[in-house]
């Protein structure tokens, strides 16, 4: 615990976060001035981030020193479109443009593949590199998948791919959650893939289609580490639990003040065991009656706690986006940050929470190293 | 030669030193340019080589108007610029 780091990806730069004399403190920041939407700390050490620039484009950087330095690495690239292909978002018949928009999703390929990484993208392309990001490959498997021209922007104007979830048991079986456009399954390294998982509901389509598996918006898809059948998902219009590895879905219908969020993560000894942060709904994000609140279940999502211990409880419209909730590996501590730039942090399992800091800008992404 | 300059804002990112290069085109002047200096490709045009939606190109004071193709003509003395736009940010 004596050397917890946090890095933390904002609207400005990215910022190192560790614990001194039992308090957490700002230890370093870096790339300021820079949006860093993700953060990939990798088992060599590295730090590997995702800048979007608002100007020049997505890049991504690494630094092998904790921060202190960094050098552009390879990025993604979407292969040239060939003139006779029609591309098209199926709601407003645009095209669908094939350029890295976000880098979503930044993830390794496993323990036993530690070279392999994932990348997850806006506008809802996957890349994949088997030598720790000295190149990139295209999924053109996926991307070409018929079922592909049915995703629709969740947020953002286009589709894209915000979790990939390598299996513990088998870092064949890749897992993704595309915003919308449902959960999927690759059982062959990327290779082949299928739209799978019923039971979700998406409350934004005409009845009919509600339960379509890939008009669903999965705000974010996790895997329990020990216990890799059970799934958790905070979708667009609720909670989803799967305990049979996301071949059915059953939804969590009341979870303390709402279950709309962005963000989930589970425990990685205990299924049972996951958090979340409720925003009012999707076209009221923030909290309900301005009370932030960490919302926790230990029965799998039979019973929630409300966590309130060192959380504003008055005038707080923090949001926290899908990757700004992060707990570590021993399932102690958790940590969150919120679109007005606060951070806080527990090593209580969210019994109790400090706050770090108020003055960072808004966050995008928090992970613990 | 034509002369090709870059904001000083993208210098903050990749090196990018002004250049002198023969060229019929945008496209050709960038491209001569890419070749001598590859990182800023990536920065400059998308993954389709059309200019990036914020980055604004102005040859000879004039906005460029082929913005996926970079067909519009570069004269010997012409002067291209790479800016950023103010939107985007």
């Amino acid at each position: 615990m004596a050397d917890a780091r946090l890095v933390i990806g904002t609207r400005k730069g990215l910022f190192i976060v560790a614990r001194n004399n039992g308090d957490w403190i700002v230890e370093h920041a870096a790339l300021l001035g820079e949006p860093v939407t993700l953060v990939l700390p990798q088992s060599d050490g590295g730090l590997l981030v995702a800048v979007e620039h608002g100007h020049f484009g997505v890049k991504l950087k690494r630094s092998n020193d904790g921060g202190q330095t960094w050098e552009e690495r390879p990025t993604p690239k979407y292969p040239e479109k060939p003139d006779d292909v029609e591309d098209l978002d199926p709601v407003r018949h645009e095209p669908i443009p094939w350029d890295v928009k976000t880098v979503w999703a930044l993830e390794s390929g496993g323990p036993d593949n530690a070279d392999e990484l994932w990348c997850g993208t806006i506008p809802g392309g996957l890349f994949h590199s088997v030598d720790g990001g000295d190149s990139w490959s295209f999924v053109d498997s996926l991307w070409s998948h018929p079922d592909r021209k049915c995703w629709v922007g969740g947020g953002a104007d286009y589709p894209g791919i915000h979790s990939v979830v390598v299996d513990p048991r088998n870092s064949d079986v890749i897992r993704i959650g595309v915003s919308c456009g449902g959960v999927w399954i690759s059982e062959d390294r990327g290779a082949t893939w299928r739209c799978y998982g019923e039971g979700m509901r998406a409350a934004y389509m005409p009845p009919d289609q509600a339960y379509d598996m890939r008009t669903q918006d999965p705000h974010c898809l996790v895997q329990c580490r020990t216990s890799p059948e059970r799934l958790w998902v905070q979708h667009h219009n609720g909670i989803f639990r799967s305990d049979d590895c996301g071949l059915h879905w059953t939804e969590i219908e009341e979870a303390g003040p709402s279950t709309f969020g962005f963000g989930v993560v589970v425990d990685p000894s205990d299924p049972d065991t996951a958090w979340f942060i409720p925003a009012v709904r999707d076209d009221e994000r923030y909290p309900v009656d301005g009370k932030l609140v960490v919302t926790r279940t230990s029965d799998g999502g039979q019973s929630f706690e409300t966590l309130t211990k060192g959380l504003p409880q008055e005038h707080a419209y923090d949001l926290v986006f899908r990757h700004a909730l992060a707990i570590d590996e021993q399932g102690e501590t958790l940590a969150f940050g919120s679109s007005t730039g606060n951070l806080w942090i527990s090593d209580d399992r969210g019994d109790s929470w400090s706050h770090v800091s108020s003055s960072l800008p808004p966050i995008y992404c928090v992970r613990f190293v | 030669m034509a002369y090709l300059y870059f904001t000083p804002n993208l210098a903050r990112q990749v090196e990018c030193p002004p250049g002198e290069l023969e060229a019929g085109t945008v496209s050709e002047l960038l491209e001569r340019y890419f070749s001598q200096w590859p990182a800023v490709r990536g920065y400059v045009l998308d993954d389709q080589g059309a200019v990036r939606k914020h980055v604004k190109v102005v040859v000879d004071d004039n906005y460029l108007i082929d913005r996926d193709e970079l067909s519009d003509p570069v004269r010997p003395d012409s002067k291209v610029y790479v800016f950023q736009l103010l939107s985007g940010g």
